[in-house]
């Protein structure tokens, strides 16, 4: 029995000793000098991005728009450096399990040389911990939450962002509902999502500075249906019912408030606003006819240029309708910022790639003056790298249409 | 045996600080909610009108779990599904067309009744099918088998139901009749609150006529009782059992139909949480009763709406309105400490326990 059990570990170690002097004696073709390791590309084969965007669920358009302008990058970009380029596209969840579970499976893949995500802010920071962990570059298109590029909060070395930080997205909301609105009360709602309460709370620290008042800031859950007693305790508030309700939540739950904020004794007068989280085909559809005094802020959109008129055809083409929501430019800035890496940092020999995992996180930080269909992208040291614009907007017949500034 | 009287002291001593902990968290709250008073009389009353709508819901849902587990002692954890397939089905293949062809508006009763009875059509053959196929065939395997099927059958329906129509979030079509409110004592009740609490009455009250006076209904209750001797009395215990998804089913088809018409909008996973609210609601009642389901889903959607607001917010805790789940659940396990049976259950034979 014994003596059968040694055998046993005996072919095993060997098997393993046999694995690892294989694997050895494979990559002797270049010298990865890389601290953090090299992606080595055989010639003839792809060189592989992943996406990591919430592509099902009640938040599905958010991803799904954002994973068409990885498509169409890759599609406008053909070859880089003589190699095609693959893509792996994950589902974020928008949810931190989500985030989690693409990440793992991404990281599981060597071959992988740099990530295109997460779509949400929640699902973002467990898989900048993970790929950062593993020593990959992770450029997200739309995570905005100011935590993420904050080194005393979620940052993580490797992480990059083309979308805006929330710190400008609620000081322009602010700043519209105090100046332009002419509103001094407000109250703010959000669902412990890290975007979501970042947001809410960027909006709270602009509002009080230009000497508006939070009469509450409160939180529902992910998943709650029955959003009138909140609605009820904040009209109720000590202050008196606000003038001006903030709920950057996603679309269900957005949509829950928006109709249900119409419904609730003392907020009739109330205007109400939303973000880029409820801004999509499917929110609108789920607001229904509840668009009555409700602003939706969100990048501004009013792109222009040849690149951007080529870039709508194609998504008219391939998807068969406009941009759904509103991170597709932000996702082919930051694919081809990455492309633009690749071809900077990658030692060809006879047709194949060594790609530096470092240099090529030191080459992202370094971007400056991109040109981008979002404009014109410089990174900082944490890797905020958007030229951020931020516009508001309204619901007409379906459509968001921009109203400010 | 000295140190296992000691052990269980302990437990016993921590299990009667946590009540004391948990009963004066709620007296103090409600105390200094009441001396501060921030709402109003018609606050409050509002509160409680948006809790009895959300119970009315929960106790429509709880009625499947108490139903089947009164009849086969089996936690059938797909019930949430079953709510979920008939409204999301009617939705997407009746209503959003009779909403486009303009039907729904100028004749909203016969559209509303067509909506509702093809909720209930899906929801109970949603339920049939389960039961005869991950069900029946597990009638006599040890308990938990069919349990993990209840599990399975739950996601089975929920990425079908998603592959059918999508995962996106579905609207349920306004319909202009509902829109409003009505005045009541010092405030307004949205028409769709009084149509919910209505129809909850008045389906609960069919139910009970039922269940209590019926041929069938007789049966479901001798089934439930002993299904042996039922069978040697000549009940076909299998087409009983049927029956009793199949009503169930039914009630959970007309919530679908309630909850469509409040919330306005239904997805694949939208059963998952008012399933699971539910079963709490069924066991806070006493599970294995219908009248228990009945208050069990009304004292839970009491607690959700008033409990934050009651004795939370004095407290100063930020963000009280996130906590309504804590809670129900809270209350869930007050309740089971003080009466293992539920609010309205009788205390279960060693059999059935």
């Amino acid at each position: 029995m014994s003596k059968r059990f040694l055998a046993l570990i005996a072919i095993l170690v060997a098997g393993l000793v046999l694995v690892a002097c294989g694997g050895g004696g494979a990559s002797t073709a270049f010298e990865c000098t890389d601290e953090i390791g090299c992606v080595e590309v055989a010639a003839g084969a792809p060189i592989r991005i992943a996406s990591a965007l919430v592509i099902s669920g009640a938040n599905a358009d958010l991803g799904l728009d954002s994973q068409h302008g990885v498509e169409i990058a890759i599609e406008f970009k053909g070859d880089v450096l003589g190699h095609a380029v693959e893509l792996q596209a994950e589902d974020d969840g928008c949810s931190a399990e989500g985030g989690q579970t693409a990440g793992q499976k991404i990281v599981s893949d060597p071959s992988i040389v740099a990530i295109i995500g997460t779509s949400c802010s929640g699902a973002g920071v467990p898989l900048a911990q993970i790929a950062s962990d593993a020593g990959y570059a992770v450029v997200s298109p739309s995570n905005t939450s100011p935590a993420l590029t904050d080194p005393d909060g979620a940052w993580k070395p490797g992480y990059l962002r083309t979308a805006h930080n929330d710190n400008v997205q609620g000081a322009a909301m602010a700043d519209y509902v105090y100046n332009t609105l002419e509103l001094t009360t407000a109250a703010a709602i959000h669902d412990g999502d890290p975007y979501t309460e970042g947001l809410a709370n960027a909006f709270r620290v602009a509002f009080e500075e230009m000497g508006g008042t939070m009469v509450a800031f409160t939180a529902v859950n992910v998943g709650d249906t029955d959003m009138r007693p909140v609605l009820t305790s904040i009209a109720a508030s000590a202050g008196g019912a606000p003038e001006f309700l903030f709920f950057p939540v996603f679309t269900a739950e957005c949509a829950h408030l928006a109709t249900q904020s119409l419904e609730v004794a003392g907020l009739e007068n109330t205007a109400r606003g939303a973000a880029d989280g409820c801004f999509s085909a499917a929110a609108a559809e789920a607001i229904g006819s509840s668009t009555a005094n409700l602003y939706i802020s969100g990048p501004d959109l009013a792109f222009s240029g040849d690149t951007y008129t080529r870039f709508a055809e194609a998504y008219q083409t391939n998807y068969g309708s406009a941009p759904i929501s509103v991170f597709h430019a932000h996702a082919f800035d930051a694919t081809n910022m990455v492309f633009a890496c690749i071809e900077q940092v990658a030692k060809e020999s006879d047709g194949s790639l060594l790609i530096g995992r470092q240099d090529i996180r030191d080459c992202l930080y370094a971007t400056e003056n991109f040109t981008g269909i979002t404009g014109n992208l410089t990174c900082n040291e944490y890797g905020d790298c958007a030229d951020a614009k931020i516009a508001v907007y309204e619901i007409q017949d379906g459509d968001y249409v921009a109203i400010w500034p | 045996m000295r140190d296992r009287l000691a052990k269980l002291n302990l437990i016993d001593l921590f299990l009667w600080v946590a009540r004391a902990a948990i009963l004066a968290v709620i007296l103090v709250g409600t105390i200094k909610t009441i001396i501060s008073n921030p709402y109003s009389l018609r606050n409050w009353e509002d509160f409680i009108i948006f809790g009895i709508a959300q119970g009315s819901m929960y106790a429509l849902i709880a009625i499947g779990y108490t139903l089947v587990y009164g009849v086969l002692q089996m936690i059938n954890f797909a019930h949430g599904e079953f709510f979920m397939s008939g409204i999301f089905a009617s939705t997407s293949a009746v209503a959003i067309p009779l909403a486009n062809a303009g039907y729904l508006a100028s004749h909203p009763i016969p559209s509303l009744l067509l909506i509702a009875l093809t909720s209930i059509l899906i929801s109970v053959g949603i339920s049939l099918l389960t039961e005869r196929i991950a069900y029946r065939p597990l009638r006599y395997a040890p308990r938990l088998m069919p349990l993990i099927t209840a599990i399975g059958a739950s996601f089975f329906w929920q990425y079908y139901f998603r592959g059918l129509f999508g995962s996106q979030v579905i609207p349920f079509p306004d319909i202009p009749q509902l829109q409003g409110s009505l005045p009541f004592l010092h405030t307004q009740v949205l028409k769709t609150h009084v149509l919910v609490i209505f129809v909850t009455m008045v389906v609960l009250v069919a139910l009970n006529f039922f269940i209590s006076s019926t041929r069938p209904g007789k049966a479901i209750r001798a089934v439930a009782e002993n299904k042996d001797v039922a069978a040697l009395m000549g009940i076909n215990v299998d087409r009983t059992i049927s029956l009793t998804f199949a009503t169930g089913a039914a009630m959970a088809g007309v919530a679908g139909m309630l909850y469509a018409l409040v919330f306005q909008q239904v997805h694949f996973f939208m059963g998952f949480i008012p399933g699971i609210k539910a079963f709490t609601a069924a066991v806070l009642g006493g599970i294995g009763s219908i009248p228990g389901a009945a208050v069990g889903g009304l004292f839970l959607g009491l607690f959700e709406s008033l409990g934050p607001s009651l004795f939370l917010q004095s407290l100063g805790i930020p963000a009280f309105n996130q906590l309504k789940d804590v809670i129900a659940f809270t209350m869930l396990v007050l309740v089971l400490i003080f009466r293992p049976q539920g609010i309205v259950g009788e205390r279960l034979k060693e059999k059935k326990a």
